[in-house]
Order: C-alpha cells, then structure tokens, then sequence
C-alpha cells in the first residue's frame, strides 16, 4: 500500500491523474533558486524554451549566458563561472549535456570541483517521434561514473523543482536527469526529498518483491504494484531518485527484507540504476534480480507510451519482470 | 603599461634565465616530462609573474588578483617553476614533479595545489573556463582585473577552443587576454603539416578579437602588447607569441622530437650520450648566450 508519509498525489491511480513534464518543475526551480541566491546563473546551448531555461532568461536576463550549439564550451565556460564564485546551471538535452561534452564535464567540473548543475533534458526513450538520436539512455552510465558527481533522476514536475534548489545548495557538482513529455505527477509539494535520502513510496506487509525505480517509470511501478499487490504477491516501490550517491541504508532495508529485487529505468541496463543497485547488492545483501531497461540497443521514433510498451518498460514489463524475480528464489 | 627600464630587462632576462636552468633540472631529475614548450614560454611566464600580473603569492586566494589559466597544461614544468620562484611553494619542491604523492602532478591540478586557478591538460577547454571567469568578474562589475590565458597553437586544432573564441568575441570580454605560444610544433610534428593553422591572426580577427603579433623572447614586446591588450574595450585580446620551442637550449631549439621528452639525467656522466644532455643544456643556459658569465668558466 501506498506510504501515508510520502504525501503523494491523492489522484495518483485515477486516469485522470494531472500530467506534466519533469522538464517543467527544472524550470520552475531554476528561478526558485536565482531567487533564492544572486550567485545563481543559467547558461544554456540554443535549446532555452525546450529546456525550460526561458523563464530563467527573462527573468534574470544579465546572469543568462547564451553559448550557442556549443555544448563543450557550455561545460567549461560554467567551470570558469563557478570558480569565478557562481552557481552555474548548463541546460540543453542529454544527449548532448553530458553526451558530448564528457570529457569538459569530467576535467573541468569534476575533477577540477566545480559545483556546476548539468541539466539534461530529453533523457529516456519517452521523448518519442524525435527518435534515437535523441533519446538519452546512456546518460545514467556515463554520469555516475565520475567520481563527486551527484546523479538526480527526478520522479515528476514536483520533484525535479525541489531537486534542482537542492543542487544549487549542494556545493557539488550534479547531474540532474529530465524528460521531455507529460507525466503523471507522483509526488506533491509536501513530499520529502533529500539528495541521497530514496523515499519507499509503496510497502505491502513482508514485500517478496523489492522495485527500485528512478524518474517517470516509478509511476508505472507504482502501478505494478498497485495489480501485483491485488493478485496477492506484496512488494515494495522504493524511488531512487539519487542514484549517486546510493541511499546504502535504505536499499539495504528494502531489499533486505524482501527475496527478490527489480529495478526500473528508462535507460540502457548496463551502467544504469540496475547496475548500480547491483554492485551495491553483490556486496551486501544479495538478491536474485531483473532489471527493466533497455537491453544494449537504440532507440527508435514512436509515442512514448508505444516505446515503453515495445521495450517493456510499462507496467505490464514491470509485472512480468516481478513475476520473473519471484520465481528465481 | 608602462615602458620597461633596462634594469627590469636585465632582471627578467636573469630570472628567465634561472627558470630555463631550474626547469631543465628538475626534468632531468624526473626522467619525464616536457621540455621545449616550457622552455619557449620561460620569458612570457617570467615577464606575467614578475611584472604583469596583480598578484600575491602570500595570499593566493585573493580576491583581488589577476587570474591566470594555463590551458595546454602539459607545459606546467613552467608554471611550477616560475610559481616557486615567485614564492607560491618552496623550490625545494620542484624535484617532485610527478612523483607519487608530489603536489606537482603530472598536469596540474588545483585539489593538489590550491594556488592554481584550474586544472588542466586535456586541450582546448582553458579558453572556456577563462571566458567563465572573465563573465564572473563582468557579473561582480570587477573591472580593473584581467584574465590571462596561456595556450597552446597545437590547441587551436580543437573545436573547443573556436567555440570559447566566438563566445568571447560575442560577450566583447574585453578583460580576457589570450597569449598563444606560436612555436609551430605539435607532438606529431609541425602544426602546418598536422594540421595548418594559417592564417591564424585572420582567423582571431574574423571571430572579433584584437590580435597583436609578438616576439615571445621579447620582453618590450610582450609588455607594450599587454599594454595595448588592457586599454582595448568592447573586445577580448589575443597576443599570438612567436617563440622558439626549446630556447636557449641550441640544441633542442625547434626540434619537435623535444615536444614529450625529457633530458637525460644531470648526475650520470658515464651513461650514454643522452645523460649528457641536462648537463650540456645547463651550462648554455648559465652563460646566457655568452652574456652572462659560467659559474663553471
């Protein structure tokens, strides 16, 4: 059953549950937090409506930097920014921020310990007809790889708006994960996030089954659960939306207890949540375990909900892989 | 900027000359390492450090100063040893260079020695992160610091560094100063072979920079052009430095074979011919050309 401390969206298994992109709460919460501290300054790769960084730009016109389609430059010119005494956010899609500019991420944020804000909008195989040169899933992958970089992955709007202020405090360098189209809002004003801290929004009495998930996709193993629980086999949601650094404590509980783990993202299987989720597991507490992702393919154009279904990444997916899990122990 | 007397000349000749001498010791003592882009660039680092850039190695953090990046971080022989001179850290240091657990690594970063302004070696994103901090300091309504970027022409080959050129021509950064060390080799060879990079002063100019053309080993030239740099508005300033990989070692002078190499050991007279060549490197480099008298004459 649902977590009544989670304080999640009362309508959230109605079919008319509000829909929104994550994309808009980064918007939202970049204006919060240049708000909140004049150090904060947004630059962005001639991508600002789509990444939500217009209403940053129009409202604080003098710390916008607009850097052209140059997404190597966006990266370290915001490294010169934040040693400059700023708190840069760097917007455009993921595929390109971090995809093509990883190695600047990496040596002039990184390893140089710059708090920069990568914001990658578009990740996921749900940003649909654009197709696969668009669809970030290997984002999670390369990001978390790099030591000191934090690794957010938002669940909906409400979230991606709490966790992009919570980055601009952080004081380290983060990768905050965004998507595209409309979906279901999950959480409300009122739920907690902490970086770091994953919040176990559903937990049936002894849980055989515990599923990790991260972004929009905790959505459909909300659902998952919701059927899963009904047929009789309980589980747990845990929403890991930080994947980097790993809640230890709380998958440790989680998975602890129940006798099976899958995890959930829109993302390629190797290097992703799943893995890291595993590596955690191997040494710790050891689990049969699916993982829900995309299998080492691209992706293609189609409507998010047709591309979910096709790389069973749904709720449906999310059942079988349940069932699949159970059955192994 | 003002004119520079004969005695600062002759002062910034000798330190110079101490840094070449200093560098081609502690190469020799590391057994690895870069030696003709460091030697090239030993005026314009000693002429930066010991006149030109507001600063205080007592307190390198502070707010006030001059930033300095150096992009083509594989140079840093340079920088380490004119920042020890210049009092940053103890010379006694410099043996260190890449050793495990030395402040010097191998390319410089800032974690390991907090004085520098970044970290570097991957080329082509130092520009990037000096037009940063010149737009910091444009935010701050700082306007009496600059910003000095020391680059590489072999870094010119990376569409990193066109995009921090257009970005700064745009943003008219005119407190950002880019020196490029126009010594024409690159690890694989000549950069107009590699890959040419002529018309160069052109090609800054059609991006909206100031390009002023120097001698690299002329301390008149280097001052009157920085000068000329800071009184500019409304546009960033590149000095492409004409300098000799190698100088004031004759042979090692223009040779790109000395772009990755290290002179053999100082100590070892016995060995092949290769270890004779710090030694050899070292007594040039303390007669100056013949104007300044050998220790060992």
């Amino acid at each position: 059953m649902l977590k009544p401390e989670q304080k999640l969206n009362s309508k959230l298994f109605d079919l008319s549950v509000d829909q929104a992109p994550i994309r808009d709460g980064y918007g939202r919460g970049l204006v919060a937090a240049g708000e909140a501290d004049s150090r904060v300054v947004a630059l962005c790769a001639d991508l600002t409506e789509s990444t939500r960084t217009e209403a940053f730009a129009e409202k604080f016109p003098d710390r916008f930097i607009q850097v052209g389609v140059a997404e190597q430059n966006l990266a370290a010119v915001a490294s010169g920014l934040s040693a400059g005494g700023k708190i840069p956010f760097i917007t455009s899609y993921a595929m390109f921020s971090p995809g093509r500019n990883w190695e600047q991420i990496r040596t002039t944020i990184c390893y140089n310990n710059q708090p920069v804000n990568i914001a990658g909008s578009h990740a996921g195989i749900s940003v649909g007809p654009d197709g696969g040169t668009h669809q970030a899933i290997e984002d999670i992958a390369i990001t978390r790889v790099i030591p000191r970089l934090q690794v957010i992955a938002p669940c909906d709007v409400n979230e991606a708006k709490k966790a992009t202020l919570a980055a601009a405090k952080s004081g380290s360098p983060t990768y905050l994960r965004l998507a595209r189209n409309p979906t279901p809002v999950v959480t409300t004003e009122g739920s907690p996030f902490i970086i770091g801290q994953a919040n176990v929004l559903w937990a049936d009495e002894k849980p055989a089954v515990a599923i990790i998930a991260c972004g929009s996709l905790v959505y459909q193993a909300l659902l998952a659960a919701k059927k899963l629980s009904a047929e009789g086999l309980p589980v747990s949601v845990t929403n890991l939306h930080t994947i980097k650094p790993l809640d230890e404590k709380t998958l440790t509980r989680v998975c602890g207890e129940a006798s099976a783990v899958v995890t959930v993202e829109e993302h390629q299987k190797a290097g992703g949540l799943g893995s890291a989720v595993a590596e955690f597991l191997a040494g710790t507490v050891p689990k049969p375990m699916e993982f829900v992702a995309v299998n080492d393919e691209f992706g293609q154009s189609g409507e998010p909900n047709q591309l979910l279904e096709h790389y069973h990444l749904d709720s449906a997916g999310i059942i079988e892989a349940v069932k699949k899990a159970k059955g192994r122990t | 900027m003002a004119h520079l007397h004969d005695e600062k000349i002759k002062f910034l000749e000798e330190k110079a000359n101490e840094i070449r001498q200093a560098i081609i010791t502690m190469l020799a003592a590391t057994g690895s390492g870069h030696t003709a882009g460091p030697l090239g660039m030993a005026d314009i680092f000693t002429i930066l450090y010991f006149h030109l850039l507001h600063h205080d190695p007592e307190r390198p953090d502070w707010p006030e100063r001059d930033r300095l990046v150096l992009s083509n971080g594989h140079i840093c022989p340079v920088l380490y040893v004119t920042m020890a001179k210049a009092g940053y850290f103890p010379e006694s240091e410099l043996k260190t260079l890449r050793q495990f657990g030395s402040r010097l690594q191998g390319h410089p970063h800032r974690e390991w020695l907090p004085m520098l302004e970044t970290s570097s070696g991957p080329l082509g994103s130092g520009l990037s992160q000096a037009v940063g901090m010149s737009l910091a300091f444009r935010l701050d309504k700082v306007t009496n610091r600059f910003v000095y970027c020391l680059m590489s022409d072999g870094e010119l080959n990376e569409g990193n560094s066109w995009e921090a050129i257009m970005l700064a021509g745009k943003e008219k950064l005119h407190q950002l100063i880019a020196i490029v060390d126009r010594n024409n080799i690159q690890i694989d060879g000549l950069t107009e072979e590699v890959m040419p990079l002529e018309p160069l002063a052109d090609k800054w100019r059609a991006f909206n920079w100031q390009v002023i053309e120097v001698d690299g080993h002329n301390f008149e030239d280097i001052n009157d052009a920085v000068g000329q740099a800071k009184a500019v508005f409304g546009r960033p300033t590149v000095i492409i430095a004409h300098t000799v990989p190698g100088k004031g070692v004759s042979f090692m002078e223009n040779d790109y074979k000395w772009h990755g190499s290290p002179p053999g050991k100082v100590d070892d007279d016995d060995g092949p011919a290769k270890n004779k060549q710090a030694k050899e490197a070292l007594r040039e480099l303390r007669s100056l050309g013949g104007r300044i008298k050998s220790e060992h004459d």
